[in-house]
């Protein structure tokens, strides 16, 4: 059974409230940090942790705190990513639903160690009934001493409020979400200058994930260096897993990092298997934006060693043959899923979420959708292939903010792996057409 | 002052300037094209990506190359920092690809379109563009629309590149001017089909690289290089009153503001010279002006085309 920090409580009947929350250590990490540590121990021991961005990127959390401009006079202020929307993902909103004051007892601590007077949790829009739960654990924590004025006698004010969403999935890169907070439309901003210089309203801010936010207070809890021994090398601590696809339990888990990926699919304490005793034939190991495996690099490695569920050994091989941990949205296919389908699937996500500042990712990612599009309903030339590897690459790298990134990798990494099924669509275009997934596919207009 | 090598040329300039500023200093080919930056637009730039620039050293200090091409129009230069532009096989290969994204969905109407002959993306196609494309699915199409009575925004032709929205919000004191929707469903609009009522709305006109906004009372009267440019001031309580008339025999077709070589409005005795929408529309009468003399216009421009008389003289002797 693998150790659980975050999700350790989920399941105690009245989790939610602050009493039974309480009744569980909820708030120990408050009392610790502000009556025994400064801010710079807390910023100490999250660097000590080792603890990584679980939003995706992977980047030092400690170091990201590091980088936060400290002027004089000059607010600073913490944000929290409940943006969730990334296809495959919905860890966040499961931590938020279960447990929120965790949440709320993460961004206490966090804004502490930063010296922010003022934070935000931005909650996605689509996630109404997340944000009235959230929203009421603020509440009584602010009932109970631990927001607002002198928290805990401590001379520390922290006042946190709840920034909701349009629904926008570019609004969960960090400066487009920057931007949405202040009241404008949802646009990355050119960087630098960084957020850690200047973000919300031109002041200092950091930007974290709720994984994140919600991780510090075990590290404080416990101690950073406790935290680390949980792991593999540069993976330290725990992580949250959303899996779905076809397998036996989808769900939410928390896993220790550094679990066989063989283990996380086929035990019985974790996803069981695959659904319907059909083999794998492919695995998207951290949400929608990172490179497809298929059957053959999941398990393992190219090399042959065990792949594992950590940042390290999912990203092996580079994109050629690896694939990334990112957000933890792990989506299983098996033998019976159409990969041209499912590409054109996402592809049709990022273009319609694409902000359309940048030429590439605006005009890219639309072609690339039309031209999947084309491909799976049967209407697809042989060029067509190449066509979108070579869109893909002109994508890469060149836009403001990593969605262009997000909406080339997975059509790359598709075609590299399975070309023959996009090349089985351009000879087979009827049988493409007249497959059922139980989907109405010919409800998507041809345009 | 910190120095930095564009394409093999040192030049040294204010910390914080941008590698696209530093390469304006330098001027000819070095420069990269910009679609969407605009120096008196505060917040333009980095849109576009047709400035991108590949970095082979980032400074004196930390000489290692950036992995990504960088947009030169928003990195700001650092001392000992090599850019490669014109010698970056990389960065051509990117801004033709950008090229073809822009193309996607603007079309190559240039016999009718009023930009023809000022239009930055003409030129980047020309260098750039490939005889064909490789987009085969249905282009967007819009109806043209009237902001005002003076102004037309024909969206077919928009490469939303925002400096019109930034105009709009930064001489204008409504915000009625933006951008909706996202992705390629983008669309440049008013709010709510309000018109921008306001006396410098007409700038739009003059920062929009391409022919997607227009000025009503010129709108297909003819060819720019069929009209000669000519300075002209006039008294105006509204603005500084320096513009160019462009001239048909004694007519005035059109008046613009005066832009520099990169298409930007130009600083007069460190003011700008928006224009205003009087001065714009309604001055079309020449008396109204105080013709100045002819405009100095690039000899490589098309609206040079006929204004130049040739020295046969010297022309015989350069073939000799």
């Amino acid at each position: 059974m693998g150790r659980k920090l975050l999700l350790e409580h989920a399941n105690v009947p009245g989790i939610e409230t602050f009493e039974v929350y309480r009744r569980n250590g909820g708030y120990r990490s408050v009392e610790k940090a502000l009556k025994t540590m400064s801010p710079q121990n807390v910023v100490e021991e999250v660097q000590a942790s080792g603890l990584r961005g679980r939003g995706g990127a992977g980047f030092p959390t400690g170091m990201k705190w590091s980088f936060l401009a400290k002027p004089e006079g000059v607010p600073r202020y913490l944000l929290c990513n409940a943006d969730e929307s990334e296809p495959g993902t919905f860890k966040d909103r499961y931590l938020m639903e279960k447990i929120p004051h965790l949440l709320v007892e993460g961004m206490i601590v966090s804004s502490y160690a930063l010296g922010c007077n003022q934070s935000y949790i931005y909650i996605r829009g689509e996630y109404m009934w997340v944000l009235e739960i959230v929203e009421k654990a603020i509440a009584e924590a602010y009932a109970n001493g631990f927001l607002g004025k002198n928290i805990l006698g401590s001379g520390y004010d922290l006042d946190l409020a709840i920034a909701p969403g349009g629904g926008a999935y570019i609004c969960g890169e960090e400066t487009a979400l920057i931007e949405s907070l202040e009241g404008k439309r949802g646009n990355p901003r050119i960087k630098p200058p960084f957020p850690a210089v200047k973000g919300l309203w031109g002041c200092p801010t950091v930007v974290n994930n709720v994984e994140s936010i919600a991780a510090v207070v075990p590290i404080v809890n416990d101690g950073g260096a406790e935290y680390a021994k949980i792991g593999i090398g540069k993976s330290t601590g725990t992580k949250l897993i959303s899996a779905c696809g076809n397998l036996v339990k989808p769900g939410v888990y928390e896993i220790e990092l550094g679990l066989s990926v063989e283990e996380f699919i086929y035990s019985d304490e974790w996803c069981g298997g695959i659904a319907n005793g059909k083999k794998i034939k492919a695995c998207v190991p951290g949400g929608s934006s990172v490179p497809i495996l298929p059957a053959n690099l999941i398990t393992k490695t190219a090399e042959g060693t065990d792949r594992l569920m950590s940042y390290e050994s999912l990203a092996e091989g580079g994109f050629a043959t690896g694939s990334m941990l990112g957000s933890g949205g792990f989506i299983v296919f098996d033998e019976d899923q159409c990969i041209v389908r499912n590409t054109w699937n996402f592809a049709r996500f990022y273009a319609h979420e694409s902000c359309g500042q940048c030429s590439p990712c605006r005009e890219g990612t639309g072609w690339m959708e039309k031209v999947l599009r084309r491909l799976e309903h049967g209407q697809g030339h042989m060029h067509d292939i190449d066509l979108l590897a070579e869109i893909n690459k002109k994508i890469e790298g060149n836009t403001i903010c990593p969605l262009g990134d997000a909406a080339a990798w997975p059509v790359a990494a598709a075609i590299r792996h399975f070309r023959e099924e996009f090349e089985w669509h351009v000879t087979h275009p009827d049988e493409a057409v007249k497959r059922n997934f139980g989907i109405a596919s010919n409800h998507m207009p041809l345009v | 002052m910190v120095k930095v090598i564009i394409d093999d040329i040192e030049v040294e300039v204010e910390p914080g300037t941008t590698i696209l500023n530093a390469a304006r200093k330098i001027g000819g080919d070095v420069v990269p094209p910009a679609m969407c930056y605009y120096s008196k637009l505060q917040g333009s730039g980095g849109k576009c990506r047709t400035c991108l620039v590949e970095v082979a050293a980032g400074s004196a200090a930390d000489p290692r190359p950036m992995p990504k091409l960088v947009a030169s129009c928003s990195t700001p230069v650092m001392d000992g920092m090599v850019v490669k532009n014109k010698t970056s096989e990389r960065v051509y290969d990117n801004r033709a690809a950008v090229t073809e994204f822009l193309l996607i969905n603007h079309p190559l109407d240039c016999p009718i379109c009023d930009q023809a002959g000022e239009c930055h993306l003409q030129d980047l196609g020309f260098e750039h563009g490939k005889e064909g494309t490789r987009y085969e699915e249905k282009r967007r199409t819009f109806d043209p629309i009237d902001i005002g009575d003076k102004i037309k925004l024909h969206m077919n032709r928009c490469i939303l590149c925002y400096r019109c929205v930034y105009t709009a919000n930064q001489l204008t004191d409504q915000r009625v001017h933006g951008v909706l929707h996202r992705g390629d469903h983008a669309e440049i609009s008013t709010y709510i089909e309000k018109a921008i009522d306001n006396d410098f709305s007409g700038n739009v006109i003059d920062v929009c690289p391409v022919g997607a906004l227009t000025d009503k009372t010129f709108r297909f009267k003819s060819r720019v290089w069929f009209l000669k440019p000519m300075e002209a001031s006039c008294e105006c309580t509204k603005c500084a009153g320096k513009a160019v008339v462009w001239m048909f025999g004694d007519e005035i077709y059109r008046v613009t503001g005066r832009k520099d070589k990169y298409g930007e409005i130009e600083d007069i005795d460190g003011k700008t010279a928006w224009i205003c929408n009087e001065c714009r529309f309604d001055k079309k009468d020449k008396t109204k002006w105080n013709i100045e003399g002819p405009r100095v216009i690039n000899r490589h421009s098309v609206i040079s085309q006929n204004k130049y008389i040739v020295d046969e003289r010297l022309e015989t002797k350069k073939l000799n």
